[in-house]
């Protein structure tokens, strides 16, 4: 009613079986169609407290297991030059590997990218979602989305589902007026920027050799071979990752493959130069 | 369900004329005049401030309002619409820092007003806003800018313009005068505005409100005395050009 939203008065309506997270504005029965429909929402259980309920799902307990494939190793770090993007390409079910090339790289954009960790289809669902959000903005203020705006849209995107199973670590990386631009967003609602972040079950080996050999002011030649190094010794020890290294260069006129490699022609190139 | 007893007050009528919507502007034509000007490094708005009761307190502030930091707002017509649409403006810019991380511009609030306005002339049980907004202020990166909306939810851009009572007069005025020199001055802007609205208000620093924002700084109201200092050089400008004219006519 045109009274009830002018004062922004919410009356709960116990008529309609699915919710629409955020809880924002009116809920009608529109609301519900539109929900089964929509792309970027998803209608949530119709309890009065949907993570309790999901819980049991989420967490092992009892006959129904939703595993997730949470190994992986991916990196990305800033310095003189921009953000260098690198991650492994193994995807894994339990102790099966289900996939040796997997693209774990999300382009958002040709100046956004979008790393996945966690459960796969989490992350380019809502990656993709988080695509179709920065055209929006794009089209309706005709300037480019900020790295700061496209992980908060994310970010609290993934809040509303806070607690019901969401599975997501992912790294936003671009190039807007301020510079060159990293922030990590995880399914907890966590958003944080930094320099350098890695994400994975195989990323405290990653950052044992991003941590000593890191430079702000190291060649291009440098941080790519710093990236592919870091990805290698991860998968050489973490049996979640492997399979290939693919590095992105993100630079102010958008971001660049520079390279795929398989992590054993890796392992024989390091051993060389030892000898 | 009440929402399906609401009928729609803004109809079409037989010839293509939103009705409503121009009434509502008829309702900003009554209201007190507002201006806007924008220099190169300074925005000036003006309102006419209407006498008050002997009893009623002066309050110095209450048609021009500030939205955010880098953003002001006057508006001529219906005071109470008016408060409705600043408190959802303000709520907007704020909104607008917490998930964007950066201060709206100010073509994003506009439009934002102006897209409220347009709501409200095609709801159930809702009548337009009866009020013309003047919105001014700096982006960040420090280019000045002037909005203006109406109650259908139209927005411009004006490098000058004025809305309320005789804003006909006004804009013509600033239509001769407004020039790229005066934009240039911060001093010959504010003169600019305050000679506008005297065009149709009762000259005397009682009866107008003058407000200035410069790049990276906040909102000031020009107080009584300053008014009246800018005034009395307005009067002298005026009485040089009587001069230099009875000059020219005798020589």
């Amino acid at each position: 009613m045109a009274l009830e939203s002018v004062c922004s008065f919410q009356a709960p309506n116990p008529r309609i079986g699915l919710l629409r997270p955020g809880g924002k504005g009116d809920v009608d029965e529109s609301d519900v169609l539109n929900n089964l429909w929509s792309l970027d929402k998803f209608s949530i259980p119709a309890v009065t407290d949907p993570a309790e309920f999901l819980k049991p799902f989420t967490n092992g307990e009892g006959n129904v297991k939703i595993e997730f494939d949470h190994g992986t190793t991916t990196l990305a770090f800033k310095w003189q030059h921009g953000v260098i993007v690198a991650v492994d390409s193994r995807a894994t079910a339990g102790s099966y590997i289900a996939s040796q090339t997997v693209k774990k790289v999300i382009e958002i954009n040709p100046y956004l990218l979008g790393t996945m960790a966690g459960g796969a289809a989490d992350c380019s669902f809502w990656e993709r979602v988080l695509a179709e959000q920065c055209r929006i903005y794009e089209l309706r203020n005709k300037e480019r989305i900020s790295v700061a705006a496209a992980s908060k849209l994310l970010a609290n995107i993934v809040y509303n589902y806070k607690g019901m199973g969401l599975s997501m670590g992912t790294m936003i990386v671009g190039w807007d007026k301020r510079g060159p631009g990293l922030y990590y967003v995880d399914s907890d609602g966590t958003r944080l920027s930094n320099n350098m972040f890695s994400v994975g079950s195989g990323s405290t080996y990653a950052y044992g050799v991003l941590d000593s050999g890191y430079k702000w002011d190291m060649s291009v030649e440098e941080a790519y071979e710093l990236g592919k190094r870091s990805i290698y010794h991860a998968t050489h020890r973490d049996a979640y990752s492997g399979g290939v290294v693919n590095l992105y260069h993100m630079k102010e006129t958008g971001w660049i493959k520079v390279s795929q490699t398989d992590v054993m022609d890796l392992h024989y190139k390091y051993k060389e130069e030892k000898k | 369900m009440s929402s399906r007893y609401d009928r729609a007050i803004t109809v079409f009528s037989p010839d293509g004329h939103l009705f409503q919507v121009e009434y509502a502007q008829e309702a900003v034509k009554k209201g007190s005049t507002a201006v806007g000007v924008r220099g190169k490094d300074i925005v000036v708005l003006g309102v006419e401030k209407k006498a008050i009761a002997k009893l009623q307190d002066e309050r110095t502030v209450r048609k021009i309002c500030l939205l955010d930091d880098h953003v002001a707002m006057a508006f001529a017509g219906l005071t109470a619409d008016a408060r409705i649409l600043i408190n959802r403006a303000r709520v907007e810019c704020q909104s607008h820092r917490l998930t964007v991380e950066d201060p709206v511009t100010l073509e994003y609030i506009t439009r934002y007003i102006a897209t409220l306005k347009q709501r409200y002339t095609q709801s159930n049980g809702r009548r337009p806003f009866g009020i013309s907004c003047l919105i001014v202020g700096f982006d960040y990166d420090g280019t000045p800018h002037l909005y203006q909306t109406d109650p259908s939810g139209t927005h411009h851009e004006w490098k000058a313009n004025a809305t309320g009572r005789s804003a006909k007069t006004v804009r013509e005025y600033l239509e001769k005068h407004y020039t790229d020199e005066v934009a240039d001055s911060d001093a010959e802007s504010i003169k600019l505005a305050l000679k506008a609205l005297l065009e149709v208000v009762q000259s005397g620093s009682k009866n107008v409100e003058l407000a200035v924002m410069r790049r990276d700084e906040p909102l000031k109201m020009l107080s009584v005395d300053e008014i009246e200092k800018i005034m009395a050089e307005v009067e002298k400008e005026k009485e040089e050009e009587a001069e230099k004219k009875k000059k020219t006519k005798t020589s």
